[in-house]
């Protein structure tokens, strides 16, 4: 199974290009971005809503965040990158996958009986 | 009779599962002073993830698990010199008072091992969600050092702030102490999550584990063993051997292996399988470590 891990994540790495990744975090309400398709999203224990998100690939778009309740986690292993979601501010999240595939994410700040629960992804479709 | 005639006789009984030579340890440099007291082979026992507290499904005897686990290290062939448990004493609540009683309740329980000698350590279910506030009330510093017979523990709190860091001070700490060793000392850390990424997208890592092994490399003897990911998982991170532990209230599945990390299913023709805790024998002043496996009860 580690070595299907293993593959896969060759696989990630290899058909999903994340060109002009950019994180932000401001303090108020998201602002409105000319261009890239803006997705809402908000994280509470112990779920992100939405937790599957479509793309598509070559598709600019930024993924506004607020945390409800929490300074939940978002990792994103597969592009290297983690926020740190504060409640009262709207984290910003560029992303412009290349090719199709599935980008996971998991909150990382143990947030109670439920942590582990607590996770999401991209589908980038063609 | 010698503790591989022990291991030997535990084997018979069927209580030994598994047992190997460790990677990780090598010979010291003749003559150098190694943790400062006096070399000799012993054994230890690790235990983890208890979770006292937990209820659901995917333990029903949860209420008794930990007793009979206290009842099967009382009744080992020969008392180890000292027992660790490497977090995750207590399932987390977010309540104040109930996780005092909690581990209050835990600390009642493992009282009744015989052994007397108990190294304690947070996970993150008892610590990170008051920062180790109420773990230090019931079991001290949540980080600390100690020698024995020749090998240095370090035990590593990564749990305490809920990002898992370790964080700037006690990494600093972590300096100062291995500071005075000599290369060769034989050193065993003691930690709840792996200190490498064993499995990010599980959260399954130490965010600033990378700068404690930075800090270990140096040293040619080092074994890592922890806990939190509820399963025997054994790998190299160069010549550091890292060894995780099988849990105490529900086993998880391999890393990645699938989609979520939900616990696997109790299965009740089987009770207790995948659980249990292992002996940890050192040799010769740390020389060579030996893990043994054994289950909760003893058949």
């Amino acid at each position: 199974m580690r070595t299907e891990d293993a593959s896969r994540r060759r696989v990630l790495k290899g058909v999903l290009a994340v060109a002009g990744a950019a994180v932000f975090e401001r303090s108020g309400m998201a602002q409105s971005v000319a261009g890239p398709r803006t997705i809402e999203m908000t994280a509470r224990r112990f779920a992100y809503e939405p937790n599957e998100i479509a793309l598509r690939a070559g598709e600019r778009v930024v993924i506004t965040i607020r945390s409800l309740d929490f300074v939940h986690g978002m990792n994103i292993p597969d592009l290297g990158m983690r926020l740190d979601l504060v409640p009262g501010r709207v984290t910003r999240l560029e992303l412009q996958p290349k090719a199709p595939g599935t980008i996971d994410f998991v909150c990382d700040n143990f947030c109670g009986d439920g942590h582990e629960q607590m996770h999401g992804r991209f589908v980038v479709s063609a | 009779m010698q503790r591989r005639d022990f291991l030997a006789l535990a084997a018979l009984g069927g209580g030994a599962v598994f047992a190997s030579g460790l990677a990780g340890c090598a010979t010291r440099a003749d003559g150098m002073a190694t943790a400062g007291n006096t070399a000799g082979d012993f054994y230890f026992v690790q235990l983890s993830d208890t979770h006292w507290g937990y209820q659901g499904p995917a333990n029903p005897d949860a209420a008794i698990t930990l007793r009979k686990a206290v009842a099967t290290v009382n009744a080992l062939p020969a008392p180890p010199e000292f027992i660790v448990f490497t977090g995750d004493l207590t399932h987390t609540t977010d309540d104040p008072v109930e996780r005092r009683r909690r581990l209050a309740e835990f600390k009642s329980i493992v009282a009744d091992l015989r052994v007397k000698t108990v190294r304690f350590m947070p996970g993150e279910h008892d610590a990170s969600l008051d920062r180790g506030a109420a773990y230090k009330e019931h079991f001290g510093e949540t980080f600390y050092a100690f020698d024995h017979k020749g090998v240095h523990f370090i035990a590593v709190d990564n749990v305490s702030d809920p990002g898992a860091r370790i964080g700037d001070e006690q990494l600093a700490w972590l300096r100062t102490d291995l500071a005075r060793l000599d290369k060769q000392a034989p050193i065993v850390v003691l930690t709840h999550r792996p200190l490498f990424d064993l499995a990010p997208k599980w959260d399954w890592a130490t965010r600033d584990g990378a700068q404690a092994l930075e800090l270990l490399m140096p040293f040619a003897n080092v074994t890592v063993f922890y806990g939190h990911i509820h399963q025997e998982h054994h790998q190299m991170t160069g010549h550091i051997a890292h060894h995780s532990a099988k849990s105490l209230i529900f086993a998880l599945p391999a890393p990645g292996s699938q989609p979520n990390r939900t616990p696997l299913p109790w299965d009740a023709s089987a009770p207790y399988k995948g659980l249990g805790f292992r002996e940890i024998e050192a040799e010769e002043a740390g020389r060579a470590l030996k893990v043994t496996e054994l289950a909760v009860v003893r058949a």
